[in-house]
């Protein structure tokens, strides 16, 4: 017997429990190419409807930039299609060498390798360069990858509280019988837009002999004078000793990520990363497309400039109308609403209003910590933010929760 | 069981889980299945344990189950003393 009532119904009764508690997710089908303005169908079956799109990791706005499509086209035609091969039997071209090359370059690091995604690289690399007698110390809200690749590795685990150097230097005291110590974090932090604080942390690692692991998903590209990343920001270019992140978002946000940083540790990678190793190799229309966003980043810092000024208006034109927002200087930008209905509601009338933000709640952020998150692009233009903004202020009206505290609001709406 | 020994393991889990704005928290609240701790971060507790009181707890007996409260905790650690 296949997929006996039995079995059906146990999956039916998981799945009424997510829609009864409120968190089912439904996707939006969007008709156009990803940038400021697209063109979405939701719910299923509507008309089409023009949206300005405020919550992609298109950072840079280069994800449908003319010429990295050109360079795609390109990269098709010289190189085809597929591999249809993992990197170590056939599935090493040329550019792949050179994108690891490049990466290491743009990045200040010793050497790259590739993973199909950011998501593999975190998956993978702790298991192939620790073993029992290690220990990994990360930041209680790293991202779910980064779990992941936690949970698949034989070293012990512990963990610190956000961002509180007290509280992780006394995690590297309690583990300083340890044979190696990792200390892990996110460069940005995906749901508060705040950044890790890297200098201190290189310190705390150089007095306690520990390697430092920064997923620089939310970064690269963009943060720092000239866009290498958090790193970049806080002046350890060169210091840190394993970097992931992501194409995904700012460059160029089709695929693939990598691991980049101690010579060993990426060889290290090479030989024994399982998604590295079992998984295909990234497709030569997607190496092609990067390459060129680099090319294209390493020319100015035109992009990364516009982005920063675009999140400044963001960030006044929200704080001015009098929303609660996460403090940060990043182009993560998340609206305090607390409540997870409310963060619902209010995300489907900004919908409405022709704004496409999307709200996060429990399990995706703490209880009790709902938001709607922004993001700003380089894509976006004034005449963008200015109409978000409108619509903010309407809805935000419509709720009587502009100028209100966080308690207040939890007051109106509950947690 | 020592009461001093309860809220020396309270003092740790407060310190070591709660944020500022958490409420306060008794001998019997349940830490892992009420969400205070995750499993995730359960072995800080029991490194704590084991330094503080020269111990050693093997893994299969250091279940979620048995760290869910102070109280019961203590009558983990008190077995090993004995
Ligand atoms: C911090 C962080 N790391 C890793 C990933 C995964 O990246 P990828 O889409 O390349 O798997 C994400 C994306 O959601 C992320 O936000």
């Amino acid at each position: 017997m296949s997929f006996s009532d039995k079995i059906r119904t146990i999956y039916q009764e998981q799945l009424n429990a997510i829609s009864e508690a409120g968190i089912f997710k439904k996707e939006r089908f969007i008709h156009s190419r990803q940038a400021a303005d697209i063109e979405v169908e939701y719910p299923e079956g509507a008309g089409l409807k023009k949206v300005i799109n405020m919550c992609a990791n298109n950072y840079l706005g280069l994800s449908s930039h003319p010429e990295v499509i050109q360079a795609a086209h390109e990269g098709l035609d010289s190189r085809g299609y597929g591999m249809s091969s993992v990197r170590f039997i056939c599935g090493t071209q040329d550019i792949h060498r050179e994108l690891e090359a490049r990466m290491t370059e743009f990045l200040g690091t010793e050497d790259t390798i590739l993973f199909p995604s950011c998501m593999d690289a975190n998956a993978g690399v702790f298991e192939a360069i620790l073993t029992d007698q290690d220990v990994m110390i990360s930041d209680r809200l790293v991202h779910a990858s980064i779990v992941d690749g936690i949970r698949l590795c034989s070293a012990m685990h512990d963990t610190f509280k956000h961002s509180n150097m007290d509280h992780l230097e006394s995690k590297l005291q309690l583990h300083s019988d340890k044979r190696l110590k990792v200390v892990i974090t996110d460069g940005v932090f995906s749901m508060d837009g705040d950044c890790a604080k890297l200098d201190e942390m290189v310190a705390l690692c150089e007095k306690y002999d520990a390697m430092l692991f920064v997923d620089d998903s939310h970064s690269t590209g963009f943060i720092g004078k000239t866009g290498r990343g958090t790193h970049e920001k806080f002046g350890v270019l060169g210091k840190i000793d394993i970097i992931t992140t992501t194409f995904g978002k700012a460059l160029g946000g089709a695929s693939g990520g990598c691991v980049s940083g101690r010579k060993e540790i990426v060889e290290r990678c090479r030989q024994k990363a399982r998604p590295y190793l079992f998984s295909n190799t990234i497709a030569p229309v997607v190496v092609s497309g990067v390459l060129k966003v680099l090319d294209i980043l390493s020319g100015n810092t035109e992009r990364r400039d516009k982005l920063e000024r675009n999140s400044d208006y963001w960030r006044k034109g929200l704080t001015n109308a009098g929303f609660v927002l996460k403090e940060g200087d990043t182009p993560i930008v998340p609206v305090m609403l607390f409540n997870a209905k409310l963060s619902q509601d209010v995300s489907n009338d900004l919908y409405n209003e022709g704004i496409y933000a999307i709200g996060f709640f429990f399990p995706v952020v703490a209880k009790g910590q709902a938001r709607i998150r922004t993001q700003i692009s380089a894509g976006h233009e004034i005449h963008h933010l200015d109409k978000a903004l409108e619509a903010f202020n309407k809805i935000g009206k419509k709720y009587d929760i502009l100028g209100r505290s966080k308690q207040e609001i939890i007051e109106m709406y509950g947690l | 069981m020592s009461e001093e020994m309860k809220d020396i393991v309270l003092e740790y889990v407060i310190e070591e889980y709660l944020e500022d704005e958490d409420e306060e928290i008794s001998y019997d609240t349940p830490l892992i299945s009420g969400g205070i701790v995750d499993s995730f971060s359960m072995v800080s507790l029991k490194r704590f344990l084991e330094n503080r009181y020269n111990i050693s707890i093997p893994d299969d007996l250091a279940t979620p189950e048995a760290f869910d409260t102070v109280t019961k905790i203590t009558v983990l650690v008190d077995g090993f003393l004995k």
